[in-house]
């Protein structure tokens, strides 16, 4: 991956995740955090599949990076935490696989189609497991401050 | 004795309200059962049983008056009004407004709507397709072509759901009207790739509000509301989906 694909993916997944922000009507003052939030979720994922840990785990980390960034932005922006997490989310959808699944199936080449409901079965896994994940490390998190207090 | 009465009445009504508030417009049942919780609480109410789903709610306090149900009849996806009433919780915990401010200013949202400007919408599908087309499939040659197909499909799904108010069926309209421009595109040699068109024009439509919502519900344990809202975005990809699959079909 090249500088300028590096620069042109961060930009493009800022954009997209304020967009979708703004189609769910989030308001203005968490957009900024949610662009930030989707883009570092996405790199956590691409650079995890790059160094080879696979995408399953990449989507996992990806999304348990996107569970405990939006409960900070959450703490510090004093706004409920799913104005962050929902638009982030948006650059991990497995649209893609998707994609390719319908058009195998629309053409009745249900073998093919398979291998990508597979993948899709599989991110979409991951990425609830994430979640999950990152439910977890926030829970342990709060437990820590409270018992610091 | 009234006066008391009166004031548990409208503990439930604005806590009720506040409830239904949040669920019409695309929170989690934890939050808003959190929120209630927290109302009832700061109102003065020494316990509270709440019984949440996404179709109603149910709340009692300890009081004169009984428990009172509020149904959730419409959703959409609004999630600034999440975090307003959030707001206003806030406020009101730390005694800044009072409790029938609270209710008259719940009462005041619930009927005002206050979206982006509808051109800003609509741009901000474009900056969802382009974008995110490039991000998938690297594919700069179709950037432009894609922010137009995915402005004008978004377009199809607002109008229709608008006048029709049936998210399924605007959802399939909408991915059909993608599929049908984006090999019309590609015929008349505006874009490259049909594959990567489409890919990138779905994604406004992805249901990401009820995919997240649905993991937090089941992990929250509402497994009522969790698989209910799980069904709902499996249902919105399925007609996404069958829409982009129909017209393959006549490829």
């Amino acid at each position: 991956m090249s500088f300028t694909e590096f620069l042109i993916e961060v930009a493009g997944n800022y954009v997209a995740t304020i967009g979708f922000g703004i189609l769910l009507n989030i308001p203005r003052r968490a957009l900024n955090y949610a662009g930030w939030i989707g883009v570092m979720g996405y790199f956590v994922y691409k650079f995890i599949v790059i160094w080879g840990g696979g995408y399953v785990v990449g989507n996992m980390m990806g999304a348990v990076l996107i569970g405990v960034a939006s409960l900070q932005a959450a703490r510090i922006k004093k706004m409920p935490m799913i104005l962050f997490n929902i638009p982030a989310l948006v650059p991990l959808v497995p649209g893609g696989q998707a994609y390719q699944m319908i058009k195998y199936f629309a053409l009745g080449e249900n073998s093919t189609a398979f291998v990508f409901l597979i993948q899709v079965v599989m991110i979409s896994g991951a990425i609830a497991f994430g979640f999950l994940l990152s439910e977890l490390v926030n829970r342990v998190q709060q437990r820590v401050w409270r018992h610091r207090r | 004795m009234s006066s008391q009465k009166k004031r548990d009445q409208l503990i439930l009504h604005t806590a009720l309200t506040a409830g239904r508030i949040m669920i019409e417009n695309g929170s989690e049942v934890e939050r808003v059962e959190d929120t209630m919780e927290r109302i009832a609480h700061n109102a003065g109410a020494k316990t509270s049983q709440l019984f949440v789903m996404i179709t109603g709610i149910l709340m009692a306090i300890n009081g004169e008056v009984g428990a009172q149900i509020e149904p959730v009849k419409r959703r959409t996806f609004d999630l600034e009004k999440i975090s307003v009433v959030n707001d206003l919780s806030r406020q009101f915990a730390v005694h800044k407004i009072t409790l029938q401010e609270f209710s008259n200013r719940l009462d005041h949202l619930d009927k005002s709507t206050k979206y982006f400007p509808f051109w800003l919408q609509l741009l901000s599908a474009a900056m969802v397709s382009g974008p995110l087309e490039v991000v998938f499939r690297h594919n700069l040659p179709d950037f432009w072509i894609t922010c137009v197909v995915g402005a004008l499909g978004w377009l199809v799904f607002y109008l229709l759901n608008k006048f029709i108010q049936i998210r399924f069926l605007s959802e399939f309209a909408a991915a059909a009207t993608i599929g049908v421009l984006a090999i019309w595109s590609v015929h008349l040699g505006l874009g490259n790739s049909v594959d990567d068109i489409i890919i990138g024009s779905v994604m406004p439509l992805v249901p990401g509000v009820p995919i997240t919502n649905s993991v937090r519900d089941i992990l929250a344990g509402n497994l009522v509301s969790g698989p209910a809202r799980g069904v709902e975005a499996l249902v919105s990809a399925a007609a996404i989906g069958f829409g982009i699959a129909m017209v393959l079909q006549f490829l």
